[in-house]
């Protein structure tokens, strides 16, 4: 996936962030490599947000290194940011514009001459679908089409880094396949991107490589796959209401597994042969065989307990 | 990020206000036109009857001449105060519009000046319009009146200034009533606009004179009565010094509630 060779576009190194007492970010270290797509995730107060705001020089650096495009953040970040499109967590388009004259001046705080604007400002309502929308407010657009319009617009200085700080939260599914497509198209044209997201199906779908962090911390770094066999394994085993009986082979048996009580979920390379040796022992449990995703080892690695 | 970094970039921001302003302008417009005639009609020929003319520093001048320039300075300072406060602050808290300006090539020197330039081009296209509508009565004197112009972006400039401030120190928009009702509301009425303020107790006539719209009305009525003299380059060093202190002050506030 990535050979030596390859340029980093980030690299970040021992990043710190701190507010007042509160440490956001305690060390975060990773590159990201051209035309790869970097997953950050982890639940919320992770400090996803805060890293991803130091990255676009939003954030000035409670510590540690960060070089994007091979330049100082502290030093170049106005060449950084030319060179860098960002979808943020909350909705800032401008409500007192209209749809295309959002991307208008948009391009303008990139310096970009006005009648330029305006080309790339159509033919980016073209690629994300809205261009029937140009005249509308944006207050008239759905939560989908704002989604996608917050995506046009960070495209507008053509850049080679992709920032989007979870851009599908809240939306319905086919909204987020919408956006999805929009970015596996952009992948394709050699975009690097780095997103945040609470959605394991999308990082799945979406990422190279993944960045799982808690508490300002890296916990696990690789591909879905990798990090899935690592981690879970092959497949996995839930059995609902589990006998005593049962559990306690799983225990003999020195299988990886988790007890939630009402709940046990049996991580293994074999869930079939789990089954076909235990299976007469589950009594009035119920069973479920499937694939190990990325969701258990997101679950496996930052715990079950809610978050804020 | 180190220092502080303003470019010409900060017209872009401007240009974005300009945009918007551009789609509701007429309404935008209106205000500026009307208000001055209502002013007129009810200061100007209500309490002209009462009052005809005045003696102010030696000189005989009608009512409606007294007033008109206070108007007007009046006007500029409403323009820029509240663009940059009300104005900013939704645009700030409400819209996140800044916070999309700082992931682009802007600083927040920028974005900040931006707005308190534009704020003070707000003051200055209301005093186009008033100072026409003024200029009709025969109430400004001409050529000297021109200056009231470039006095408007000065004036914005300094009001701007003290309402990004206030933009930068308040926690919730309804809280931008108590610089109004402590600050502008006492020199709309005692900063020597429709009264000398020869008239006040002396102790009071001093504390008026360190309101920044006693100067502007002074500078003002003195370009609209014609008659320049020395002594109003006080009254300008104190508003160029009064716009040295808080537009910097203005952006280092912001900076401070922007940047985490």
């Amino acid at each position: 996936m990535m050979g030596k060779e390859r340029e980093a576009v980030v690299e970040a190194f021992h990043l710190r962030k701190t507010f007042g007492d509160l440490v956001a970010v305690e060390d975060v270290s990773f590159c990201v490599m051209k035309g790869e797509c970097f997953g950050l995730l982890g639940p919320n107060g992770a400090g996803k947000t805060s890293t991803i705001r130091m990255l676009y020089g939003f954030s000035p650096l409670g510590g540690g290194t960060l070089r994007v495009f091979g330049m100082d953040i502290e030093e170049h970040w106005r060449s950084i940011r030319a060179k860098i499109g960002v979808c943020q967590q909350e909705n800032s388009l401008d409500p007192d514009l209209s749809v295309e004259e959002n991307l208008q001046v948009f391009a303008r705080y990139f310096d970009i001459p006005l009648s330029e604007a305006k080309r790339r400002a159509r033919e980016l309502l073209r690629f994300v679908g809205l261009e029937g929308k140009r005249e509308a407010k944006v207050s008239q657009l759905s939560g989908g089409m704002m989604r996608r319009l917050v995506l046009a617009r960070s495209l507008v200085n053509s850049p080679e880094l992709l920032i989007l700080d979870e851009p599908t939260t809240g939306l319905d599914p086919q909204s987020r396949h919408q956006v999805w497509e929009r970015l596996e198209a952009l992948k394709l044209q050699g975009i690097s991107i780095i997103l945040t997201t609470h959605y394991m199906e999308e990082a799945s779908r979406l990422c190279d490589r993944i960045l799982i962090m808690d508490h300002g911390r890296v916990l696990a770094e690789g591909t879905p796959s990798d990090l899935i066999r690592e981690h879970v394994g092959k497949e996995v085993l839930e059995v609902g209401n589990p006998p005593e009986r049962f559990k306690a082979l799983i225990r003999e048996k020195g299988l990886e597994y988790e007890d939630l009580g009402h709940r046990l979920i049996v991580y293994t390379d074999s869930a079939q042969k789990v089954f076909e040796t235990l299976g007469k022992h589950l009594g009035e449990g119920s069973c479920l065989l499937r694939m190990a995703t990325l969701e258990d080892v997101f679950l496996k690695l930052t715990g079950r307990e809610l978050r804020e | 990020m180190k220092g502080w970094q303003i470019s010409y970039r900060f017209l872009r921001v401007w240009e974005r206000n300009l945009m918007v302003y551009r789609r509701t302008w007429a309404m935008s417009f209106l205000p500026p036109l009307l208000e001055p005639i209502l002013y007129l009609a009810a200061f100007g020929a209500g309490l002209s009857v009462l009052i005809g003319t005045i003696e102010f520093r030696g000189r005989t001048v009608s009512y409606a001449s007294f007033i008109a320039p206070a108007l007007l300075a009046i006007n500029m300072m409403y323009n820029s105060f509240f663009e940059n406060t009300y104005g900013s602050f939704v645009r700030m808290y409400y819209q996140k519009t800044f916070d999309a300006m700082l992931a682009t090539p802007l600083s927040l020197e920028e974005v900040i000046t931006g707005e308190m330039v534009w704020g003070a081009t707000k003051s200055l296209i209301a005093t186009v319009l008033m100072q026409a509508v003024v200029s009709l009565f025969g109430l400004i004197h001409y050529p000297e009146g021109l200056l009231i112009l470039p006095l408007s972006l000065l004036g914005g400039i300094a009001f701007a200034s003290l309402g990004m401030v206030f933009t930068a120190e308040i926690s919730h928009i309804e809280m931008f009533n108590l610089p109004i009702f402590l600050l502008i509301s006492p020199m709309f009425l005692f900063g020597g606009t429709f009264f000398p303020l020869e008239a006040l107790p002396p102790w009071a006539a001093k504390i008026a004179w360190a309101f920044p719209l006693t100067h502007l009305v002074e500078l003002t009525r003195w370009c609209a009565l014609g008659s320049l003299d020395s002594g109003l380059i006080w009254n300008l060093l104190y508003m160029v010094a009064f716009s040295c202190l808080f537009f910097p002050l203005a952006i280092w506030r912001m900076r401070g509630r922007l940047i985490k």
